[in-house]
C-alpha cells in the first residue's frame, strides 16, 4: 500500500496523539511520586526520594504488594495447568464440541469484569467459601487461562502433529512424548502467556473488590487511599511500582512470543467477540 | 514358533477406516514378506496413506486385523509396534541436533549411551551424513533432513520400515539420486520397506512388488513388470504407464505405446501381428523417443513411443497427418476387466 503525504502526515500526528494521550499521565504521575510537595500542582517544587522510603516503610501497601503478588503468581500456576491442558484437547484431538469448548474457554476475558466477580461473588457465599486469597486466584484465573489457552493454541496449530505421532512411533509413551517433544515446542508460548497472565492479574480491580472480601490488593488498596490527602505521594510512588511490574511482563512476553500469533491480551477478547 | 518364523512382516486382513461417511480404505487385504520393498501406489485420496498409518497404528481401523509378524496388533498404540515411519515432511524434532534426533528412539528404550553412540554414528554413516550430528535439521538441505528421517528410523532396527512419499519434497534430480539411495540401504540392512508413493516410475524403480490403490481398494498386487504390462483393470492400465486403451467387439483392450509398431511404406505387417491403419494427429518429440497420437479408422485413438535412433526432430515433426499402419503382437495386447467384473469377481 503506498499512501500520499497527506495521508502519511495525518498518521504520524494520530499515531503521536494516541501515545500521548495514553502516556503523557502515566509520566504525570511517575514525576509526582518524586515531588517534594504533599500537593500536587505545577509547576513540581523540587525532587525527593522520601516518598519511597515511606512507601516501603507502610505496612498497608506491603501487605498489598505481597498479596497481590501471590495471587498473580497464583493465578498464572492455575491457568498454566489448566489453559496448557484445554490447549492440548482442542488442538490435538478431535471430539464432539471442540469448538464450543473453545469458545467457553475464551469467553471469560470477554464478559464484562463487574459480571464475572458478581457471579464468582454469589457462588461463594453461597458454597459458604470465605473470601481471601483462594479465591483471588480463582477470580483471577477465568481469564488468566485465556490469555495461556491462546498463546498454546496458536503455537500447537502451527506445529506439526506429525512430531508427536514421530515420536511415539519411536517409543514413546503419551507422557514422554510431552516432555521431550510437546513441552519443548511450547515453552516459549506458554512463558509468554504466563508473563501476561501475571501482569493481568497484578493489576485487576474489578474482580478483585468482589472476590478479595477484606484483603487488599495492589491495585484496590491504590482505590481506597486514593481519596486520602496524606497518603497520596506514597499513593504515587506505589502506583510507579505498578506499571513497572506489569510493563516488564509484559514486554519480554511481546518479544518471546513474536512469532506464536496470538499474543496479546485483547487478541482473546477479538477473537470471542468474533466468534459470536 | 515354527509359524511365526513363517509369517509374514505385514499381514493386513478385511482392512476398514472410514472418516465420517467417506470410506479412506475399503477392504484391503495383502501380505508383506520378509526383505521386501513393497509399494503402495495410487492417486491421492486413493488410502494408500491411510493404510500406511493403520500398520503405523496412528489410525485405528473400523475393521479387520493388522499382523506384524504374526502377532495381532490392531488394537496396539503406535510405540508398542515394531515398526519406525518416514514421514513426508520428515517430522525431525526442530529443537534438537541431528544426533539427538537419531538417538530418540534408543533414548527412549533405554538403550546404554556408549552404545547408543555406536548406532547413531552407525545410521548417520548408512545414509552418507558422518559428521553432521551437531547440526540442527533447520541447517540442513531438504535432502539431508530427509536422510536424516531414514537414519532415525532405521537406527532402531524395526522389522519393518513404513515410508510416506519420503522423496516428495525433493527436486526431481535428488529424488532419482534417493530412489537408488533408498534401494541400496534396503539391500544393506535388509529390512522390510513399504513405501507409499503416487510416483509410478519410483513404484516401477524401487519396489519388488507393488500394490496399486483406487479409491481404499488395492486394485492390482504384483511385481513391477507384471504390472505394467498385465495390468488387470482399465485403472491400472491407466495410472501406471500411459492410458492406451481402445474399444473392441465390446471390450477393453490395452497396448503399451512402445509395443506399437509404425510399419513404413513397402514394409511388409508380420502376418501373425495385429494391425490397423489410422492418421498421425499429433507428435511430440521428447529427446530420446518421440511420441505419435494416432487416430485409428477402427476408433479411438493410440499413443505410438517410438525410439530416437536414426530419426531427427524435423523428420518426426514432418510425420504430422500422414496416413499409417500400426501393428503389433497379439501377445502385448491385453483384455482388461471393469471394474464392475472385479468387484463381483
Amino acid at each position: 500500500m503506498t499512501l500520499g503525504p497527506g495521508a502519511r502526515w495525518l498518521l504520524r500526528v494520530a499515531t503521536a496523539l494516541t501515545l500521548t494521550f495514553v502516556y503523557v499521565p502515566l509520566v504525570i504521575i511517575a514525576l509526582y511520586a518524586f515531588n517534594e510537595s504533599r500537593i500536587q500542582a505545577w509547576p513540581i517544587e523540587g525532587l525527593t526520594l522520601e516518598w519511597f522510603g515511606r512507601a516501603l516503610d507502610n505496612p498497608g501497601a506491603r501487605d498489598a504488594l505481597w498479596l497481590s503478588l501471590r495471587a498473580a503468581l497464583g493465578a498464572t500456576a492455575l491457568a498454566l495447568v489448566l489453559g496448557t491442558l484445554a490447549s492440548l484437547a482442542v488442538a490435538r484431538y478431535r471430539f464432539f464440541g471442540r469448538e464450543t469448548i473453545s469458545f467457553l474457554v475464551i469467553l471469560p476475558i470477554a464478559l464484562p469484569g463487574i459480571v464475572t466477580g458478581m457471579a464468582l461473588n454469589a457462588t461463594f457465599n453461597t458454597t459458604g467459601i470465605s473470601l481471601g486469597l483462594l479465591t483471588i486466584v480463582v477470580g483471577h484465573a477465568t481469564f488468566c487461562i485465556v490469555v495461556v489457552y491462546n498463546n498454546a493454541v496458536a503455537r500447537l496449530r502451527r506445529t506439526s502433529q506429525h512430531l508427536e505421532e514421530a515420536s511415539a512411533d519411536l517409543g514413546a509413551d503419551a507422557w514422554q512424548t510431552f516432555r521431550h517433544i510437546t513441552f519443548p515446542q511450547l515453552r516459549s508460548a506458554l512463558l509468554a502467556g504466563a508473563l501476561l497472565a501475571f501482569a493481568l492479574s497484578f493489576d485487576e480491580v474489578i474482580v478483585t473488590t468482589f472476590t478479595a472480601g477484606p484483603d487488599q490488593t495492589l491495585p484496590i488498596w491504590i482505590l481506597s487511599n486514593l481519596s486520602r490527602p496524606n497518603q497520596l505521594p506514597v499513593v504515587n510512588v506505589v502506583a510507579v511500582v505498578l506499571i513497572l511490574l506489569s510493563t516488564i511482563p509484559v514486554y519480554v512476553a511481546t518479544r518471546l512470543s513474536r512469532d506464536t500469533g496470538a499474543v496479546s491480551p485483547t487478541a482473546g477478547a477479538a477473537q470471542a467477540a468474533g466468534a459470536r | 514358533m515354527a509359524e511365526a518364523a513363517a509369517a509374514p512382516d505385514v499381514r493386513l486382513r478385511g482392512l476398514r477406516k472410514l472418516y465420517g461417511e467417506v470410506v479412506a480404505v475399503d477392504g484391503v487385504d495383502l501380505d508383506v514378506g520378509r526383505g521386501e520393498f513393497f509399494t503402495m501406489l495410487g492417486p491421492s485420496g486413493s488410502g494408500k496413506t491411510t493404510t500406511l498409518r493403520l500398520i503405523a497404528g496412528f489410525e485405528r481401523p473400523d475393521a479387520g486385523t493388522v499382523l506384524l509378524r504374526g502377532l495381532d496388533v490392531t488394537g496396539e498404540p503406535p510405540y508398542a509396534r515394531e515398526v519406525n515411519t518416514v514421514f513426508q515432511d520428515y517430522a525431525l524434532f526442530p529443537h534438537m541436533s541431528v544426533e539427538e534426533n537419531v538417538a530418540y528412539g534408543l533414548k527412549i528404550r533405554r538403550v546404554p549411551r556408549p552404545e547408543r553412540r555406536t548406532r547413531v554414528e552407525q545410521a548417520l554413516a548408512t545414509v552418507r551424513l558422518s559428521g553432521y550430528g551437531g547440526r540442527r535439521p533447520a541447517q540442513l538441505s531438504g535432502g539431508q533432513r530427509q536422510r536424516v528421517a531414514l537414519a532415525r528410523a532405521l537406527v532402531n532396527q524395526p522389522q519393518v520400515l513404513l515410508l510416506d512419499e519420503p522423496l516428495g519434497a525433493l527436486d526431481l534430480k535428488l529424488r532419482q539420486e534417493m530412489q537408488i539411495e533408498l534401494k541400496r540401504i534396503q539391500r544393506e540392512v535388509g529390512i522390510t520397506f513399504v513405501y507409499v508413493t503416487h510416483d509410478q516410475d519410483e513404484a516401477l524403480t524401487m519396489s519388488d512388488r507393488v500394490a496399486v490403490f483406487n479409491e481404499g481398494r488395492i486394485e492390482q498386487i504384483g511385481p513391477p513388470a507384471e504390472v505394467y504390462e498385465h495390468p488387470v483393470t482399465e485403472f491400472v492400465a491407466g495410472f501406471v504407464g500411459v492410458s492406451n486403451l481402445l474399444e473392441r467387439n465390446g471390450r477393453t483392450i490395452s497396448v503399451r505405446p512402445e509395443k506399437i509398431r509404425i510399419l513404413r511404406e513397402g514394409d511388409r505387417p508380420d502376418p501373425t501381428a495385429h494391425v490397423e491403419t489410422g492418421t498421425i494427429r499429433e507428435v511430440v518429440y521428447a529427446g530420446m523417443a518421440t511420441r505419435y497420437l494416432v487416430e485409428l479408422e477402427d476408433g479411438g485413438s493410440l499413443t505410438v513411443a517410438v525410439q530416437n535412433l536414426e530419426t531427427t526432430s524435423a523428420q518426426a515433426l514432418e510425420a504430422r497427418g500422414r496416413s499409417v499402419r500400426l501393428e503389433w503382437r497379439p501377445e502385448h495386447m491385453l483384455t482388461l476387466e471393469t471394474r464392475g467384473e472385479k468387484e463381483h469377481g
